[in-house]
């Protein structure tokens, strides 16, 4: 379903840092993989070279077979099949709750709006927020903005779905309701990679964990294996610090 | 740190200014009464509307053959000697000639009363005409230049910087010359082996006047695109929008609310600086003052006028964007 090979990406500005090295990693249709690592351990890199938000410099980033690196890819096609849930939600202020997810149906599946608008509906009741259909993404809490940003992404009816730390930026007692509407979604058999601290939920939801430090992935393991018994210092000193 | 002041001292401040804005009216309009001027407001509205007198004549030599009414109008034939008829109409108000009257050359027939427009009317039409249609060319001027100058395409980049830099750093004056003698010299010469074709004096006001301000709207919209958070135009690409559908559909309606106050401000000066389009022959709200002037001595009251009518063009403008910002703010 991803296939990554040998990707590199250095960033140059304000200052020269490689944010990926030799980053390869292949991730199965319906698998469920969290990544996590210190902070500029270059994992949202990672995942924002998925749907080619940033250009890899080395490498092959293969979505179901498709080069997204090649010049001749239209990339616009390919990130409707990857969904993508930002850490600060990046609803658009202007639309409602509705148009938030009705948009991009209409302009980029090309629905037609009778069938945008029932799409709408069903993922609204899905992310459990239908009564809020008609405000403005500021008169949410961030929970709720959190779960429109994904009803937002699922209406697209994507293959793939991205998370980059979706929990980071909301209260303690927000958490739960976000994460629910992952599990359920997990549960579903999407495909998700999702970048996040909470341990909680790669223990219980993940099926394989990436472990990133300084642009290299350290490891690759069932949650067992790497809260239990992981091979490298570097993560037993990273769990130490977090656990 | 916000200044407080006692709801007393507010009183005090503002009924202060009433008093002093009450002084400074008076003073000026005793200030104009010592001077020798004799003030002649009656002349001013005869330049907004004028009743003329139109006169009927004949051109020919012959008797009346017939006053008979058509319509709202009376139509007069006239028999010549030669025996040819020809007919005149003119609105019933006040015909002079009767059945078997002998007519020459001239004679009047009948006569009417007509309202023209007066000349600061023709004015101010017209500098409404050449601000409306530059605005309007100045916005797609404007929005394509910001998203020009923000592009990743660095033509596209430098191109829409040469043009900033180019229309700010010379004078409009300048400006309206090049286009108005250049740019009809060289129309003329290009399209006279096509039958002489000319672009009237009114367009080369217009694109200058567009050109320029397009420059200004330029900066406006690139400034206004890039207030936007990134994230913004992130989320549109990662539903698979393409540049243009994120910029149509997600950036643009935000970036209008932020760039219209300064935008308001623009056009403003757009309708100001119409003013100079007189001297390429344009007879908008200035120049038509300056004739009317020339015509009436009521120097002080023309000028006045011209100035309220100005006043009232850019308040009007300037409402009309207060109301377009709380409407685009609520929704």
């Amino acid at each position: 379903m991803i296939d990554v090979q040998n990707v590199h990406k250095i960033f140059y500005a304000p200052h020269e840092i490689k944010a990926l090295t030799d980053v390869t990693v292949t991730i199965d249709a319906g698998e469920v993989v969290v990544v996590i690592g210190p902070s500029g351990s270059g994992k949202s890199t990672f995942l924002r070279c998925l749907n080619h938000l940033e250009t890899a410099d080395h490498g092959r980033i293969l979505i179901e077979g498709v080069d997204i690196l090649d010049h001749s890819t239209n990339i616009d096609e390919i990130r409707a099949e990857v969904g993508m849930v930002f850490q600060s939600f990046n609803l658009f202020p202007h639309k409602t709750v509705k148009e938030n997810v009705s948009l991009a149906q209409r302009v980029v599946r090309k629905r037609s709006t009778q069938e945008a608008k029932q799409r709408t509906e069903t993922l609204l009741a899905k992310v459990g927020i239908e009564e809020k259909a008609n405000v403005y993404p500021d008169q949410l809490s961030g929970g709720q903005q959190q779960r429109v940003a994904i009803a937002r992404a699922l209406a697209m009816d994507p293959k793939i779905m991205l998370f980059d730390e979706p929990t980071s930026a909301l209260d303690p007692e927000m958490i739960g309701e976000v994460l629910d509407v992952m599990k359920t979604l997990a549960r579903e058999g999407m495909t998700m990679v999702v970048v996040t601290h909470e341990m909680g939920f790669a223990r219980e939801v993940a099926d394989r964990v990436i472990f990133m430090d300084a642009g290299r992935i350290v490891e690759i393991g069932t949650p067992e294996h790497f809260f239990t018994d992981p091979s490298h210092d570097r993560t037993k000193i990273f769990l130490s610090q977090i656990l | 740190m916000e200044e407080q002041l006692t709801k007393k001292q507010i009183r005090f401040w503002s009924t202060s200014y009433f008093v002093i804005l009450f002084f400074l009216i008076a003073g000026f309009v005793l200030a104009t009464s010592q001077i020798s001027y004799s003030w002649r407001w009656s002349v001013v509205p005869t330049y907004f509307f004028s009743q003329e007198t139109i006169e009927v004549k004949s051109e020919i030599e012959g008797e009346v053959l017939s006053v008979e009414p058509a319509g709202k109008n009376t139509r007069i034939v006239i028999r010549g000697d030669d025996g040819n008829r020809e007919s005149y109409e003119a609105p019933t108000e006040e015909i002079l000639a009767a059945e078997g009257d002998l007519i020459f050359p001239g004679d009047t027939l009948a006569t009417y009363q007509e309202w023209r427009p007066g000349l600061l009317l023709l004015g101010l039409m017209m500098t409404i005409k050449v601000s409306i249609y530059a605005i309007i060319i100045g916005i797609l001027l404007g929005i394509i230049g910001g998203i020009g100058r923000i592009s990743a395409n660095p033509a596209a980049r430098w191109f829409a910087y040469t043009y900033v830099e180019l229309i700010r750093g010379t004078p409009l004056l300048v400006q309206i010359f090049i286009w108005y003698y250049i740019g009809s010299t060289l129309v003329n010469q290009l399209f006279s082996q096509y039958g002489g074709f000319e672009i009237p004096a009114l367009w080369y006001g217009v694109i200058a006047l567009a050109i320029f301000t397009g420059a200004y709207v330029t900066e406006i919209v690139r400034s206004g695109l890039q207030s936007i958070n990134l994230g913004q135009t992130e989320a549109a690409r990662s539903l698979g929008m393409t540049h243009f559908q994120s910029l149509r559909y997600i950036i643009m309606p935000q970036a209008m609310r932020r760039i219209l106050p300064p935008l308001a401000g623009q056009f403003i000066s757009l309708i100001k600086d119409s003013s100079l389009l007189g001297i390429i022959a344009i007879r908008e709200l200035t120049k038509a003052t300056r004739e009317a002037v020339t015509t009436s001595f009521a120097s002080f009251e023309l000028f006045f006028t011209c100035a309220a009518l100005y006043l009232v063009l850019t308040f009007t403008l300037s409402l009309f964007v207060q109301y377009l910002e709380k409407r685009m703010g609520t929704s």
